[in-house]
């Protein structure tokens, strides 16, 4: 029986914050096959394209036949919990600051045992749902939850350390003045967050939305300029220790490529909102958070980007556009890495065209405003790192796997 | 009987066990505490280290060294070698290996050697670079060592056979009942049944008695021709019969028996002797459940009754059944790959008559078994020999 | 004039005898910039990037660098900035006249109708009116009009509606009135703009920008404080950025006048 979360006192300023940990983090290479299910939330297994063997843990060959041939396949999630045991003195700091901690043993349908962590609901001998977690170091770990669902689930606290929930956290959306902003802010305050704080640059100019904005319950607007250095700091010295989830709903989208434009001003204000943006917001607001990876309740958990799916392969009709979010990818992996120590998620949301009026003359499929809030609520309360939303996003990550070069002329024709 | 289609151990024999005394935590190397052991070898057969030409180790904690490099490091000239990472299992295969070998002419005397250190950090350290399977699949979910999967082990034994923890206590208390005759064991204080109900748990159903205590230590013996040992005017022990084997019944769901039920009868047959003929035996007991676990599968009980051999039997020194005799790892502490030969070289001494304050009356037939490698969800490695003294 | 006039105006400057006004706003991020259709190229917002501060990055010293667009804040537009000046010589600010930049200002208060009517545009005859009172209009002169907008909070400052801005400035008439009747050297206002912000609908669009620009003069705008400036009497240093081919700068705008006046 879980018992709900309560909603978090005041943090005691007298008090020391504990600082993170992490739990141990080394994996062989071939055991990413999980990192990259995890991260999308998919739940896969080597299965030797051979004989049909699943196998676990991840190895070179395949333990029934000896065949290399093991790529990850997705795999059926369900299984009987073999065995349990809690935890009382583990011996790993992160751990034993968690204790009692609950661990245990599936037989998965498919073949394969899985020493696993247990939501609290999970019961020896019944049978078990699967996944793969992101946990604090950002590695793949195994987690069972019961089969059927039960009362507050998501409130289960090993659960909790292994997602992102934006319930009784505190949100920075950073741009309100867009329908994703809007909409962003509306799902989050839905999915229980305590306080929503909504940038919004240049107040001086009225915006669509604006007086809805206002009128909501636990919302609160913040000047923010994110292309403007000391408006994110002097942001982040007000509420810097108060932000547990960060959205970056950044929206600069502009078409045109290199030779239908003329000089770099538009270039520059791409950069400037983009890029520059993401490395003010990430300046000022990441040390912070990655110290507070561990501080309750309503600890540090996520930082989100909305990225265009374009990031991965350049759109030439939004070629410059498609080139700042590539930019902003690869600067969101250089901040996965550094905020990993502090066990704060970096979810990137891959969206393809929005519907929305920078994108209007693009034909559909788009993608709503709404859809893209919704993904990311979903994806912090599952604990991804690597969503794509919307059929176009999905398309693009497919025809990428299958053959990039073929991706590059298809979009450039 | 079926007959053992095994070679004999003809005209090699085992001589010399040296336990150097343990320590909880030491700041010397894991190198240093091999050297003692090698040094109690020499002094204690009366030979110089240049006429020990095999050697074989084992140690969790010799850093960059496997054996080649002791050999430099201490002055050892061999022309056979051996390092063996097969933790609980690693004795009774060095015995194995060993013997065959003076069996075949390649070597003449065989050090068998384990040590380990206990610095503060050590038993962290051997967790975090133990295996893949273990670095990929279990350290992540803060098990922080053996106890999560032998309590996942225990928690199944439990709940299929019957077990209680009070007759893993039964082991334990009648370890530490063993261990109070001996003085180098580094548990002390007598035990209770009902202080070991009551001890702080550990990882459930694992409670504080049913946990070795890691230290640091050495242990080692001789391997050598019958002729050679006769000369030196050795104490020496005859190998009736040893067996071997890894990563048995990898179908069984969770593990309940270990590779020696596939092999058991042959170790019997090989050394011509039942169950019933042995004077004492020696467990490998990291936890109780698996000492319980071992009297099943080397014969004494059929699977599922251990608790009920358990509580039939005395298993002091002086009981029913002597088990563990020296306190076992339990009571005496676990030095690493030491921990393998504690059982062995306590065997070793139960039938050459050296046992001193533990020795079982009349001893000269026993079994000393090993079982180790949690690679990821069971032990992987056994194995398990009869010694004879020269009595028997 | 000989040098002492010159050493009796710096030594004045210097007790207070003469008053220095700045008519400048500060320049920084936060000051609403010129807002044009999304689909032109946008005016770059200020942006002041420190390099170092006493820090790791500089030890000893504080600097930044800065972006900012040659329209953002108080600024001078030269006639190069717009279509009607483009081929005039000596049209952008780095060959502009000298002697253009320090000139007297006539200063005429409308702030009472902008308060009243925030598209409120200065005609002709309100510009008769106040020459009425305050005599002709010299040749050379700023032509300077105060509507006390700069001292509304940002968003009423801009004041952005969904047809654009709403702010005040002259008509058409006033504006080639000015130019080829006055002969002004250039015309200023306190608010983002020389033009009103609804301009776009006169004709012609931006009459401030076309006529000034079209005959070689300046605009001044984001002006403050001309409040506390004299109907004339003042004189303004308005001396722009040498901007390679520039065609405007923010810039500091001073008015000096003799003390006890306003």
């Amino acid at each position: 029986m879980i018992e709900p979360i309560a909603r978090p006192r005041r943090k005691n300023p007298l008090l020391r914050t504990r600082l993170p940990t992490s739990p141990p983090g080394a994996r062989s290479r071939a055991s990413h096959g999980f990192t990259r299910a995890a991260a999308e939330g998919r739940f896969m297994l080597q299965r030797c394209d051979a004989c049909g063997t699943f196998c676990y843990p991840a190895r070179d060959a395949c333990p029934a036949c000896l065949s290399a041939d093991l790529a990850f396949a997705d795999a059926p999630r369900r299984g009987t919990l073999l065995s349990e045991t809690t935890l009382h003195i583990p011996a790993d700091v992160h751990f034993r600051e968690r204790a009692p901690w609950r661990v245990g043993l599936v037989a998965l349908e498919c073949g394969p045992r899985l020493v696993t962590h247990l939501h609290a609901d999970c019961e020896e001998g019944m049978p078990v749902v699967m996944s793969f977690q992101l946990d604090k170091s950002g590695q793949a770990v195994a987690f069972a939850q019961p089969e059927r669902e039960t009362p507050n689930m998501t409130d289960d606290r090993q659960w909790r350390e292994m997602t992102a929930d934006p319930k009784f956290r505190r949100v920075l959306v950073t741009n309100g003045r867009s329908i994703v902003g809007q909409e962003m802010v509306a799902a989050l305050k839905a999915a229980g967050a305590s306080i929503v704080f909504v940038g919004i640059a240049e107040p001086w100019k009225p915006f669509r939305g604006e007086d809805a904005l206002r009128a909501q319950e636990g919302v609160e607007i913040v000047p923010l300029d994110v292309g403007d250095e000391k408006s994110v700091a002097d942001l982040a010295a007000d509420i810097g220790g108060k932000v547990d989830i960060l959205v970056n709903t950044t929206e600069h989208v502009r078409a045109g490529g290199l030779l239908d434009r003329q000089g770099t001003s538009v270039v520059r204000d791409e950069i400037d909102q983009s890029y520059l943006g993401f490395v003010h917001l990430a300046q000022a607001f990441g040390p912070a958070m990655r110290m507070r990876g561990s501080d309750g309740v309503n600890n540090a958990a996520a930082w989100v980007n909305i990225l265009s799916v374009y990031a991965l392969a350049n759109w030439p009709v939004f070629g410059a556009y498609s080139a700042s979010q590539a930019a902003c990818l690869s600067l969101s992996h250089c901040l996965r890495a550094e905020l990993r120590p502090g066990g704060v998620k970096v979810v990137n949301v891959f969206t393809g065209p929005l519907d929305i009026e920078w994108f209007q003359t693009v034909p559909p499929p788009k993608v709503a405003p709404r859809a893209v809030a919704t993904a990311i609520v979903s994806a912090l309360k599952r604990g991804l790192e690597d969503v794509f939303v919307g059929d176009v996003a999905e398309d693009i990550r497919r025809r990428l796997a299958a053959n990039p070069k073929a991706v590059e002329r298809e979009l450039g024709a | 009987m079926q007959r053992s289609v095994r070679t004999p151990y003809d005209r090699v024999v085992m001589a010399v066990p040296v336990t150097i005394p343990y320590v909880r935590y030491s700041i010397e190397s894991a190198q240093w505490w091999i050297s003692r052991a090698l040094k109690a070898l020499v002094d204690g057969a009366g030979i110089t280290p240049r006429d020990i030409d095999g050697f074989c180790v084992s140690s969790f904690t010799a850093g960059l060294d496997s054996g080649i490099g002791l050999t430099q490091h201490f002055g050892l000239c061999v022309r056979w070698i051996d390092t063996i990472p097969l933790g609980g299992a690693s004795a009774i295969a060095a015995l194995r290996r060993a013997a065959r070998a003076v069996q075949a002419g390649d070597a003449r005397i065989v050090a068998c050697v384990a040590g380990d250190t206990n610095h503060v950090d050590s038993f962290r350290h051997t967790l975090e670079n133990f295996s893949r399977f273990n670095q990929d699949a279990v350290y992540p979910y803060g098990a922080g060592g053996a106890n999560a999967s032998f309590a996942l082990i225990a928690r199944n034994y439990m709940r299929t056979f019957g077990a209680r923890r009070e007759d893993f206590g039964k082991i334990a208390v009648a370890q530490r009942s063993n261990a109070l005759r001996n003085p180098h064991a580094l548990m002390k204080a007598p035990l209770t049944i009902e202080q070991y109900m009551s001890a702080r748990p550990i990882a459930d159903p694992l409670h504080l008695f049913d946990c070795v205590m890691p230290c640091a230590g050495a242990e080692a013996f001789l391997v050598m021709g019958e002729d050679i040992a006769a000369s030196l005017k050795l104490p020496a022990a005859r190998i009736l019969a040893t067996i071997e084997r890894h990563n048995a019944f990898g179908d069984d769901p969770v593990q309940v028996r270990g590779g020696w039920a596939m092999d058991i009868d042959e170790l019997y047959a090989m050394a011509g002797v039942q169950p019933d003929d042995l004077d004492f035996v020696e467990t490998y007991d990291d936890y109780p459940v698996i000492s319980m676990m071992q009297f099943e599968d080397l014969g004494f009980c059929k699977k599922g009754e251990g608790p009920d051999f358990v509580r039939q039997h005395d298993l002091t020194i002086d009981g029913t059944f002597p088990h563990n005799t020296s306190g076992g790892q339990l009571s005496v502490g676990q030095a690493g790959a030491g921990g393998a030969y504690l059982g062995v070289v306590e065997a070793l001494r139960q039938v050459l008559g050296l046992a001193g304050s533990t020795q079982v009356r009349n001893a000269r037939i026993g079994l000393a078994s090993g079982f180790g490698m949690i690679n990821y969800d069971r032990g992987l490695a056994s194995a398990a020999a009869i010694l004879a003294g020269s009595g028997a | 004039m000989d040098s002492s006039g010159l050493m009796q105006f710096a030594g004045a400057v210097a007790s207070g005898a003469v008053r220095v006004v700045d008519l400048t706003f500060t320049l920084s991020p936060d000051f609403p910039v010129i807002v044009l259709p999304p689909e032109f190229g946008q005016a770059a917002p200020v942006r002041i990037q420190r390099i170092s501060q006493y820090d790791a990055a500089g030890p000893a010293w504080y600097w930044n660098n800065l972006t900012f667009g040659e329209h953002t804040g108080t600024h001078f537009d030269a006639p190069i900035h717009w279509f009607t000046g483009k081929d005039l010589p000596n049209n952008s600010v780095d060959t502009l006249p000298l002697r253009d930049m320090i000139a007297p200002a006539c200063v005429i208060d409308c702030s009472a109708q902008a308060a009243k009517d925030p598209d409120f545009l200065l005609s002709i005859p309100v510009v008769e009116a106040w020459e009425k009172s305050h005599g002709r209009i010299p040749p050379r002169h700023w032509v300077l009009l105060r509507t006390d907008w700069s001292k509304k909070g940002w968003r009423d400052y801009a004041n952005l509606k969904d047809d654009g801005a709403h702010t005040p400035g002259p008509d058409a008439a006033v504006m080639r009135w000015l130019v080829e009747e006055r002969g002004v050297i250039g015309f200023g206002t306190e608010t983002i703009g020389t033009d009103a912000g609804q301009a776009g609908h006169l004709d012609p669009p931006y009459p401030a920008h076309h006529f000034l620009h079209g005959s070689g003069r300046y605009g001044l705008q984001c002006l403050c404080n001309l409040d506390q400036l004299p109907p004339t009497g003042a004189v303004i240093v308005a001396a722009p950025l040498k901007i390679q081919n520039g065609s405007g700068s923010p810039l500091r705008v001073l008015a000096l006048l003799p003390a006890g006046q306003a």
